[in-house]
């Protein structure tokens, strides 16, 4: 079976997926166009050595509909005979579109990919796609389907873990991404995004705020208690009859913020990288997929990790640097206690609590923000995993080359 | 016509329903073609400009006749669609004819006789207080399936409609004019009829926003891309009705009754397509939940058997009807209080005694505060109030008993007391009344023996709170007469209250049945089952409340002291779990809910909890079993101690078990009642579990050998013959 290699990785800078966000006034196409671009331009590549584009886009709808990553194609002036293909795994569709590109190259069937995702929650909002996932009164009763926060809390209701627990953790992730911005560690991949006249409309995460402390997220309310309430709590208990009620614990200062943004990374065979001129900055050694229970959602980062590494014949504490996605702060908190793993080896930069998850690319930042770390650190071996809507799990790793 | 009758006014074609062969009009086997016929032949007259549709009965259409419907709950669902699909084709035929319909409705319209009107161009109500207008199916386990789920959010829009239609809400016509059920509304019956006229004549050609007419045929049709009022399905606002809607609706249901959600698939699926299409899906879900155990249940028991039991089903035939005029009632505290309410409000005249008159007075006050939230609420015509209040007359004097044709004592739960009041009260009957004690424990018969006339004794077993609670359980004593049994009948049906009938035993058959509930709850306590699953278990399977939470209410010292006594008269062993946690938390100083203490916590500033100190009593296993089983062993104990009543006696008839245990302790009516539950679980079935959870978890569960014969048999409890 052939390698397959990343060569490069390029995303925008994440901008508050408001309408006083900075990237507000930036189409979704064009933050996806800037990122093709740079990946051409700045590895001086022959798109026509590219056989296809893979993006994540969990709402493509409207502007981000009809295909975004073959329009982007078309738009950025790739070669003509580079394809586009869109798709939503949810959360892990920017990791997804990552294994998938390494799954076409591995198979030897395809040369080299351009993975990665976009999303601009600001302009496309999350749940405007409906869905009979969410919508579709029987399946949502049948399978006691609720929004995640909801399960986020369950998940701390179930493993107990207290709304200081989650603070402490969000606050944490807070620092380290304030760090990371004024250590100038995401340099690497982040490209700032211009106007049409040339003026660098935003050069840096927009979401880390410095002054975040334990105590100042202590004074946030919970977002998903009045909800909870209204019947979402009694229909995640029906699955859950050991518990009484659910404990909310997560609001907006410890959940993933909601931002705009798009992430491309350059997969190939090691042949794509002798004839493009490009040498390799890693390679993905093995990934994983699987559903997990649907109504607590979020814990399939565990199952995933633990079947990569059993492809991988690898074994936890192989692992140099993880990171796990925050869509909640449960999530990685979860992840280390059942895994054992030293917060010092997770999300070492911050995770999405602090500088935002664009649903459809995220999985690809922080697979990129992994690969800067292992470089920027001097470590070998990485795994980036996610938890999925629908009760999915990713995992992925990837061992950098030196 | 037997059914409709058909006439011609100015060019009108007037279709009246007039049903001779049922006491209301109600669409079935007879009416529909007969309405069908009607319709055709107004079609047909080229002099009819327009159609409209009334009664000439006081009621407009009740609805469909569930005897129909239940008739082909077990049949082939494809015949069963049929019959829906027809009655659709029928509206649909009236909605696309292309002359204006109106209805006018003159009275009640619920279900398909509001479905009639719907497909109706324009509807008109005479407005009075009593006609109630809706689409209830959903409350007998059924949905609207004459269109009912598609006109009224094309009409009202999906958020106005949903609750309509889930809730099943009836509506006044103000009311129904004020959601926009209804166009208008007529003070008469002339100007009902005037302003149909009126409105066929300004719209000679009406066309539902839902409709076009086809370009090529000119034919009425369907509208593809009909934008419903107030946002459409795939909207951010579908998305808050149907994911926030269908939780909302599966807190309250716990997922035991289907038609509900099958009403809210009806918008989601059918408002996504056509009309047409949209009724074909409405059919697909109707027959669904038609054919359902659930449906079959709720109708058998909630709607048939009920109207059985308010009519007097269990009343003796031989005695003629009797009269209470005058009623007494001993002792004002909360139930005597709450009886003489209800009486009062029947038009009785009441004599409330107790010990001194400030304390009868208080009683009386009772009905003050009733009768004042009544007219807050807009329940009670103030005009009334003073009348009902006068009924009323709060003494201490035994002397004022004097002439009732009824004296129910409602004293503290103590022979001796129960005796004395008995003896003091008696004489004052007026000839020939009946002495009733409102006793939910001791025996009758033994209380029968204070009494001069032990055949004018019986037990009266109101439940709490009286002006809510439904049923009254009817208990016989050894010696009480069938007369005695008449009276007590024919009063309760004059304070509209449900009667079952039942022998005298230990708890008689509500309390003791229920006790089940209780005790099943502190066995699974007992076995190490998290407290938190067993309460769940007890709502999930459609109990009210949890075991634990309801033990807290009837108080751990009354379970202390009823199975004290049963142990004492040797009927339960020292070792019986009610019997020791009773102790245990009597003991304790945790008599429960009025204590603020028992197996919850009962802050002053928040809402209950389990006691943590629970945990410390009663270890929690390691293994906690499924929440099915658990369930299953608050249900089954139930059902099967109902069994036993029913072999012993204590309860008369099927129907009596189903609705006593629905009514007087809240067994889930989606059973049907703790009998119907076993035949709706199969008996078969019931028999196999009863056997299992008897190995598993004690003789409690074991199945008594005639249940054995009946299940071998294939028999039901109709047939099931008693020693």
């Amino acid at each position: 079976m052939a390698e397959a290699f990343i060569y490069d990785a390029v995303r925008t800078p994440r901008g508050r997926g408001k309408s006083d966000g900075s990237l507000h006034d930036v189409q979704p196409i064009q933050l996806l166009t800037s990122v093709l671009r740079e990946l051409r331009d700045r590895n001086e590549l022959d798109t026509s050595l590219v056989d296809d584009v893979i993006m994540g886009c969990v709402t493509p709808i409207g502007e981000q509909g009809a295909d975004i990553a073959r329009t982007a194609v078309i738009e950025a002036g790739y070669a003509e005979s580079v394809a586009g293909v869109q798709l939503n795994r949810f959360c892990s569709s920017g990791l997804e579109a990552i294994n998938m590109a390494a799954a076409y190259v591995m198979s030897g069937q395809v040369d080299a990919i351009i993975a990665g995702g976009v999303e601009s929650m600001s302009r496309v909002p999350m749940g405007s796609d409906g869905g009979a996932l969410f919508m579709n009164p029987q399946i949502v009763a049948r399978h006691n389907i609720v929004p995640q926060g909801i399960s986020a809390d369950l998940i701390a209701t179930k493993y107990g873990y207290s709304r200081n627990d989650v603070d402490t953790f969000a606050a944490e992730s807070y620092r380290r991404a304030t760090d990371a911005q004024q250590a100038n560690r995401f340099s690497r991949t982040l490209v700032p995004v211009k106007d049409e006249i040339g003026i660098t409309i935003l050069d840096r995460d927009e979401g880390v705020r410095p002054s975040t402390t334990v105590e100042s997220l202590s004074k946030l309310k919970p977002s998903f208690e009045m909800m909870g309430q209204m019947g979402l709590d009694a229909l995640a208990l029906l699955k859950y009859a050991e518990y009484d009620k659910i404990n909310h614990v997560h609001h907006a200062g410890n959940s993933s913020q909601i931002v705009d943004g798009a992430a491309g990374l350059l997969v190939g065979s090691r042949e794509f990288g002798e004839k493009a001129g490009l040498k390799p900055r890693a390679s993905i050694k093995a990934f994983a997929i699987v559903g997990s229970e649907p109504t607590i959602m979020l814990t399939g980062p565990l199952p995933a990790t633990e079947k990569v590494l059993k492809k991988a014949g690898m074994s936890i504490s192989d692992i140099d640097l993880f990171e796990v996605n925050e869509a909640f702060a449960v999530v990685p908190l979860l992840f280390m206690d059942k895994f054992g793993v030293d917060h010092g080896k997770v999300n070492v930069n911050g995770g999405a609590i602090a500088l935002g998850h664009p649903l459809g690319a995220t999985g690809a930042i922080i697979s990129a923000t992994l690969l800067d770390e292992l470089e920027r650190s001097d470590k070998q071996l990485g795994l980036s995993t996610l938890c999925i809507g629908g009760g999915m799990g990713i995992a992925t790793i990837f061992e950098r080359m030196n | 016509m037997a059914a409709i009758n058909y006439a011609v006014d100015q060019s009108v074609a007037i279709i009246s329903w007039n049903m001779t062969s049922a006491p209301m009009n109600v669409l079935n086997d007879e009416s529909i073609p007969e309405f069908e016929a009607a319709l055709k032949r107004a079609y047909a007259d080229s002099e009819v400009k327009g159609i409209i549709v009334t009664s000439d009965k006081n009621e407009f259409v009740a609805g469909a006749d569930l005897k129909m419907i239940l008739r082909n709950n077990d049949k082939d669902p494809a015949e069963m669609l049929k019959v829906s699909a027809e009655l659709n084709r029928i509206f649909r035929a009236m909605e696309t004819s292309g002359k204006p319909a109106v209805a006018a409705i003159n009275g009640t319209a619920l279900g398909g006789g509001f479905e009639i009107c719907l497909a109706c161009h324009y509807r008109i109500a005479l407005d009075t207080p009593k006609t109630q207008i809706g689409l209830p199916e959903v409350t007998i386990g059924l949905l609207p399936g004459g269109g009912g789920t598609q006109r009224l959010p094309r009409m009202l829009g999906m958020e106005m409609a949903l609750p309509l239609l889930v809730e099943g809400k009836r509506l006044n016509p103000k009311e129904a004019l004020q959601a926009g059920l209804v166009n208008d509304l007529a003070a008469s019956r002339e100007e009902l009829l005037e302003k149909a006229k009126a409105w066929i004549a300004a719209n000679p050609s009406p066309l539902q926003p839902w409709d076009e007419r086809d370009r090529k045929t000119g034919q009425i049709v369907g509208k593809d891309n009909f934008k419903v009022p107030g946002g459409a399905v795939q909207s951010p606002m579908g998305v808050r009705v149907f994911s926030g809607g269908t939780a909302m609706l599966m807190d309250k249901t716990r997922g035991n009754y289907p038609a509900p959600l099958a009403i809210m698939s009806c918008v989601y699926e059918g408002l996504q397509v056509n009309i047409d299409r949209a009724l074909t899906i409405e059919g697909r879900y109707f027959v669904k939940v038609a054919t359902s155990n659930v449906a079959k249940n709720l109708i058998q028991t909630m709607f048939l058997g009920m109207n059985e039991a308010n009519k007097g089903a269990g009343r003796p035939k031989n005695i003629p009807p009797t009269e209470v005029k005058k009623v007494g009632i001993l002792g004002a505290g909360m139930m005597g209080s709450g009886i003489a309410y209800v009486s009062a409000l029947a038009g009785l005249q009441v004599v409330l005694k107790d010990v001194s008159a400030a304390a009868a007075e208080k009683g009386k006050d009772y009905s003050r505060n009733l009768l004042k939230k009544g007219v807050e609420r807009g329940k009670v015509d103030p005009l009334k109030v003073d009348g009902i209040l006068n009924l009323i007359h709060a003494t201490d004097r035994a002397e004022d008993l004097r002439g009732c044709d009824l004296i129910i004592e409602a004293v503290f739960e103590s022979r001796d007391l129960k005796a004395q009041v008995t003896k003091g009260a008696e004489p004052m009957l007026a000839e020939n009344g009946v002495f009733a004690s409102n006793t939910s424990t001791l025996p009758i018969t033994g209380l029968a023996q204070a009494s001069a006339n032990p055949e004018n004794f019986i037990g009266l077993h109101f439940f709490s709170p009286v002006d809510k609670m439904q049923l009254v359980e009817i208990i016989m004593g050894r010696q009480t007469s069938d007369y005695a049994l008449a009276l007590c009948m024919d009063y309760v049906k004059k304070i509209r209250k449900t009667p079952i009938v039942v022998n005298d035993s230990r708890g008689f058959y509500t309390s003791r049945v229920f006790g089940t509930y209780t005790a099943e709850g502190m066995e699974l306590l007992k076995d190490g089952v998290n407290p938190v699953l067993i309460e769940n278990a007890g709502k999930d399977a459609g109990m009210p409340v949890g075991p634990l939470a309801v033990t807290d209410e009837v108080a751990l010292d009354l379970v202390y002291k009823i199975s004290g006594q049963a142990v004492h008269d040797g009927v339960l062993q020292e070792t019986d779990t009610s019997y020791r946690i009773g102790k245990t938390f009597v003991d304790l100083g945790r008599l429960g809910k009025k204590a603020k203490a028992g197996f919850y916590e009962y802050p002053e500033d928040g809402k209950k909890y389990l006691w943590l100190g629970l945990s410390d009593l009663f270890p929690v296993s390691e293994q906690q079993p499924a929440i099915e089983e658990v369930k299953k062993r608050l249900l089954y104990r139930q059902a099967i101690e109902t069994v036993r009543c029913f072999e012993e006696g204590v309860i008369r008839t099927k129907l009596d078990a189903d609705l006593g245990s629905v009514l007087g302790w809240g067994f889930p009516p989606y059973t049907g009642g703790t009998l119907s539950f076993v035949e709706f679980v199969g008996t078969d079935n019931f028999v196999r579990e009863c056997d299992r959870l008897a190995d598993t978890y004690g003789e409690r569960f074991r199945p008594t050998d005639r249940l054995r014969q009946l299940a071998d048999h294939g028999e039901n409890f109709h047939e099931m013959k008693r020693a």
